[in-house]
């Protein structure tokens, strides 16, 4: 079981108080009448499933509540970087690099 | 290559059977194949075994990272079943069903197929209309799956308990008598080697490290460890490294990689008759010829490479285990393992042409590959020989994404499966 960290409580707890969410940052179209069916299957299904760095969305269910953002290695389930929702997508190789992957 | 048969065994029993050779080559790879499979698990040994047999295609290496048959194929619950809710996988996997039966006969090899029983419990009244328009829509498919009353289900399992005082009580089942269990390695081993026999190079230890691809776009072949390997076709078959294949031809995938657990207890006399599946409160079980009880839990949440899931989740099904099944509380559990299965939006697995000229892909077959590994190969061969889909497969593409012709077993069956 993972340790996770709420960026907005302040504590870490039992991966089992947090739903995964999947990947992080796809960003919703701004104006869906304007979206091709090619774009909306990446938005809707393609994902990224990277052997490695991954930025996931996590929400603390039997907390906060609140959605926030982790950086996490899927080869060793170590968690780099946990930071809130809205802030802007971290430098992913360069984690990696400094976690000496 | 050498026929098994009862002669053999009695020939080979004077020389204590130490000269029975090996069952199929170590080659190193040539500079030029027609078709190159990435993945040498079940589903890719059976579609180089299939390419060999039924098209002719006798130009084929296989090509593996790890040993033959390491991945999922060695580290599933060996569960073979057809009563899926979709007439497209009915069609899938009743095809598989129908192999599945001359399996040992066709490969001259024992695959074990044993036809023990898969039976579904239902604990709530949902359970109870889910599993009887599963069994309805089988029925006008042509796929055997019967509703039994709780008593039944004792009769057909007598370990299972149907009192009533449990937190979720059995209030029926639904058994599809054909289902059952095969042995796994077997099964990878018995194409292995029938694959070998018909020309096919099965090449381990050697990762692919990238797919190249022409001027105009089309497969030229794979980089590996082993250097640049030329193929016309490139068919992968890598389970839940998929997505990472994929990514080298620059093509994405409706994929995510989680790890799924089972786990087996110390061998004990026959006492377990069939396999049991309860999808309420995740538990798969089924007792092996060696005797150890297998057991299947469920996913983790997150996407995973780790080859090692999470302890909670096994003893959620352990718990579920004990209740059903009262007299195996005292049972120890000797080992637990992961694999990583790729899970596609709608639960349904993708046999498939692709964007990539001469790039076909099978994958995400999730938490249930195995008991489609026949059929799976049959159809993927008859696609890359033919560069088109095989009647059977045609709706399983990676287009019914963008066209919303998803065949949508996850809502079906309420979990994975």
């Amino acid at each position: 079981m993972l340790l996770v960290y709420c960026p907005y409580c302040d504590v870490e707890r039992a991966e089992t108080e947090f739903a995964c969410r999947g990947e992080a940052h796809i960003a919703r179209p701004a104006d869906p009448t304007q979206v091709s069916d090619e774009d909306w299957v990446n938005y809707l299904y393609m994902r990224t499933n990277t052997k490695g760095v991954y930025a996931e969305r996590w929400r603390h269910i039997h907390g906060c509540g609140r959605f926030f953002n982790a950086v996490r290695d899927t080869v060793s389930d170590r968690f780099l970087k946990f930071y809130k929702a809205g802030e802007t997508m971290p430098d992913l190789e360069a984690i990696a690099k400094e976690a000496g992957k | 290559m050498k026929r098994y048969s009862f002669l053999e065994l009695a020939k080979n029993a004077f020389s204590a059977h130490q000269n029975w050779g090996r069952q199929w080559r170590a080659p190193e790879p040539k500079a030029e194949y027609d078709v190159v499979i990435v993945g040498a698990g079940g589903h890719g040994l059976a579609t180089a075994y299939y390419l060999a047999k039924e098209h002719g295609v006798h130009s084929v290496a296989v090509i593996e990272k790890g040993w033959l048959g390491g991945g999922n194929t060695g580290r599933n619950t060996t569960i073979v079943r057809s009563n899926y809710l979709w007439e497209e996988s009915a069609g899938l996997y009743n095809h598989a069903i129908g192999l599945w039966q001359g399996l040992s006969q066709e490969l001259n090899y024992n695959v074990m197929y044993s036809a023990r029983g898969v039976m579904m419990l239902a604990h709530t009244v949902h359970d109870v209309q889910v599993a009887q328009r599963h069994i309805h829509a089988n029925r006008l498919a042509g796929v055997q799956n019967e509703w039994l009353t709780p008593e039944q289900a004792k009769e057909y399992c007598p370990p299972l308990n149907i009192e009533k005082n449990i937190r979720y009580p059995v209030m029926g089942a639904a058994l599809q008598r054909v289902g059952g269990t095969a042995r796994h390695d077997a099964v990878a081993w018995g194409y292995a080697r029938g694959a070998d026999a018909l020309g096919v190079d099965i090449i381990q230890n050697c990762a692919v490290t990238g797919i190249r691809r022409g001027q105009n776009g089309a497969v030229e072949g794979v980089e590996t460890a082993k250097g640049f390997i030329k193929a016309k076709k490139v068919g992968v078959v890598a389970a839940g490294h998929t997505s990472t294949i994929m990514d080298m031809a620059g093509v994405r995938m409706p994929l995510e990689s989680f790890p799924l657990q089972a786990l087996v207890s110390e061998p004990v006399k026959p006492a377990f008759p069939c396999v049991v599946m309860s999808n309420t409160i995740h538990a798969y079980i089924s007792q092996s010829d060696k005797g150890e009880l297998v057991i299947g839990a469920g996913t983790d949440q997150f996407i995973s490479y780790s080859q090692a899931g999470g302890i909670h989740i096994s003893n959620h099904t352990i718990d579920a285990i004990c209740e059903l099944f009262p007299h195996f509380r005292r049972m120890r559990m000797l080992r637990n393992w992961g694999g990583i299965v790729d899970v596609t939006p709608d639960r349904s697995p993708i046999l498939s042409k692709t964007p990539v000229q001469g790039l076909y892909v099978n994958c995400g077959w999730g938490t249930g590959g195995f008991k489609a590994t026949p059929g799976s190969g049959h159809v993927f061969a008859h696609t890359i020989a033919k560069d088109e889909p095989h009647k059977i497969n045609a709706p399983f593409t990676i287009d019914r994404f963008r066209t919303g012709r998803l065949i949508d077993e996850a809502a079906a069956a309420a979990v994975a499966h």
